[in-house]
């Protein structure tokens, strides 16, 4: 198995696709920590702009909405990971291991 | 096991829940028929699951993960089942009924853990992983020092758990079915002894996803029947909880919960990180075939959780509507019966009469029936996978051994439960629910984000930074001001702040890095070199553990 995993180690695109992964990844990831950060630090420091009505004429506050927000905003995002991984990510994968198991002679048997 | 066993053990199961419904009927007066005849319903159909389940649990990887063979659909769920536990349902709604905007918080908060387990974690942990969370570092480590570690770390989690889902759990079967605590205790306990010992994770698996169903259902069934009282307008809804509550408009606004900076920021750590890597969700994650069902079970299982903490911005301040001045929920005092925990089963029978409270009752056992299997299945691999076969057996013992002792350990883990779920009776233990998310943010999470992630990462520096880790964060719950002041009576706490996480999290990490760097033995230098062989793994999924082959 260690050859194979060398042989990998040694195919440029393997590389390409670790970094774009590692990219959407860390994006997403960082979106997601400044929402949540961003709301806990709003209710730690400015309790006093959650607590206004969205408008004039409403009760929903701009927290209440803002909560809403970070959740809608966390199913898409995931959304968004699991597209982009189930579909491109995963197709180049696929090919990446295929070529590497096919010089190592013969398809490569996960059992 | 013996199918004999079984079958007695079926019966029992259905003995006890005919002496429950007959002890129930005497002391409410049949006053709540409907939670009880659903309650059995429940209890006979995820008999028969396991039943069925038994005769498909022939190896340790049927027990431990179904021969990960579970869809990604069908583990969101089932990761649904697991993650909502009753406080999601009845502490969030208490917490709403009586603080409004604060309860909220803990609707939001938790859930970042969903996006950041899915970015960061779980290709890589079911690329890696095969039964437990210890695997996963043990790819490239030393297997003893790591499974010791990780696996006390998960007992200590999974008890701490254990003991507040039972609290829990007594108290509202005593309140809801009008059954003595202690038989409610027994009956549970039972119940997920049979779940485990018999059906292991496919049985666990079919009990979680009825919960879901069951859960996702009612909680939909109240916020509609809620909303269609406003005319499904939210701001309607509102506006009367602002009318109806004591603190008027404050209801909508943050209150004195997280105003204090360095405890919230902690909180977040706490609740973020430490939701991310709980071992007994992590587990499932092993249940699927490949990394790409394991990032459609988290889809499905963040569509899933987001949609039900959604539900909860309704139920809370439903309740202040529809139960806050409604005198058959209140006592002679005009305080809620039963305490804020029940503001969202009393909205349930406001909403939908006699039917719709006995429907949410018996989820609401439901909901804490499957959270206890799940974790009881976390804590027998832990036993059975971690200790015995691996540092006990030095991973020599037979399929066939390491099956008796899972089975034994979780019926060891169900008397526990039942024996702590009765020593904790009437003692205040919300308190409690700290010390496993913060054994989590301060252990695993940063033990496999590093392992995973940083090349430089050693046994020693895990095993020096996890220990330390979590002798700081215990140490630091012992002198904070729940624990030192307010139960044991101390004027001020030594360590100000009531979330440690931030503190113990940070310990364990920069020692573990520190450690680490620090470290040059040869086994450190084979561990390293072995990274690059992990990361191809990790990111190709060449070599993880299948699907079992049958």
């Amino acid at each position: 198995m260690h050859q194979v995993y060398d042989r990998i180690d040694r195919d440029p695109r393997f590389h390409a696709l670790a970094r774009a992964r590692s990219r959407l990844g860390w994006t997403l990831s960082g979106l997601v920590l400044v929402a949540y950060y961003g709301f806990v630090l709003a209710i730690a420091f400015a309790p006093g702009w959650l607590a206004r009505p969205l408008g004039p004429d409403n009760t929903v506050t701009v927290g209440i909405a803002t909560g809403l927000g970070v959740i809608a905003l966390s199913v898409a995002l995931t959304g968004v990971y699991v597209w982009r991984a189930n579909r491109s990510f995963d197709r180049t994968n696929a090919d990446i291991v295929a070529n590497a198991t096919r010089v190592a002679g013969g398809p490569y048997d996960a059992g | 096991m013996k199918k004999p066993l079984l079958a007695a053990a079926l019966l029992i199961g259905m003995g006890a829940s005919l002496g429950a419904l007959a002890q129930a009927t005497g002391v409410t007066d049949g006053m709540n028929m409907n939670a009880i005849a659903m309650f059995l319903a429940f209890v006979m159909v995820s008999l028969w699951i396991t039943y069925w389940a038994a005769g498909r649990v022939k190896s340790t990887s049927d027990f431990y993960t179904a021969g990960g063979q579970i869809s990604g659909f069908q583990n969101g769920l089932a990761i649904t089942g697991d993650w909502c536990s009753s406080a999601a349902l009845m502490g969030i709604a208490g917490l709403i009924y009586t603080t409004g905007f604060d309860g909220l918080i803990y609707s939001v908060i938790p859930f970042g853990a969903w996006p950041l387990m899915m970015f960061l974690l779980a290709d890589r942990l079911r690329n890696l992983g095969k039964f437990t969370i210890a695997d996963i570092v043990s790819v490239r480590m030393a297997r003893v020092p790591i499974r010791s570690l990780i696996a006390s770390a998960g007992l200590a989690f999974v008890v701490g758990y254990l003991i507040v889902q039972m609290v829990g759990a007594g108290t509202l079967i005593s309140s809801l079915f009008g059954l003595k605590y202690e038989y409610a205790q027994v009956i549970i306990g039972f119940l997920i002894i049979v779940y485990v010992a018999f059906g292991g994770m496919v049985a666990t698996t079919y009990v979680q996803l009825i919960k879901a169903v069951l859960l996702l259902s009612g909680a939909s069934f109240i916020t509609f029947a809620v909303l269609a009282k406003f005319g499904f307008s939210p701001e309607g809804l509102y506006e009367a909880a602002v009318t109806n509550h004591p603190t008027a408009e404050k209801v909508m606004q943050p209150g004195g919960l997280l105003s204090d900076p360095i405890n919230a920021i902690s909180c977040g750590v706490m609740l973020l990180f430490g939701g991310a890597a709980m071992p007994h969700v992590l587990m499932r994650f092993f249940t699927v075939p490949d990394a790409k069902e394991a990032r459609r079970s988290v889809a499905w299982a963040a569509t899933f959780i987001g949609y039900f903490y959604l539900l909860t911005f309704v139920i809370g301040y439903g309740a202040v509507v529809f139960v806050m001045k409604d005198p058959q929920f209140l006592d002679a005092a005009g305080v809620i019966k039963g305490g804020a925990n029940m503001a969202a089963i009393h909205l349930a029978e406001a909403m939908g009469g006699d039917l719709l409270l006995g429907f949410i009752s018996a989820v609401a056992f439901a909901t804490i029936v499957a959270v206890v299997a799940g974790l009881t299945i976390a804590g027998a691999s832990a036993i059975s996978h971690d200790l015995y076969a691996n540092i006990l057996r030095h991973g020599r013992a037979s399929d066939a051994e390491v099956m008796k002792v899972s089975r034994f350990a979780s019926i060891g883990l169900g008397i526990l439960g039942i024996i702590l779920g009765i020593a904790f009776k009437e003692e205040n233990i919300a308190y409690l629910i700290v010390l496993p998310f913060t054994i989590s943010s301060t252990v695993f999470f940063p033990v496999l984000f590093l392992a995973m992630y940083w090349r430089r990462l050693t046994t020693t520096g895990i095993v020096v930074g996890g220990w330390l880790g979590l002798a700081s964060a215990v140490v630091m719950l012992v002198v904070g001001p729940t624990i030192w002041k307010d139960i044991l009576g101390h004027a001020a706490p030594i360590f100000p702040y009531k979330y440690p996480a931030l503190f113990s999290m940070a310990i364990s990490s920069v020692t573990m890095i520190v450690v680490s760097l620090l470290d040059n033995s040869a086994r450190a230098r084979a561990e390293v070199a072995a990274f690059d062989d992990q990361f191809v793994r990790s990111q190709t999924g060449l070599g993880a553990e299948g699907a079992a082959r049958h």
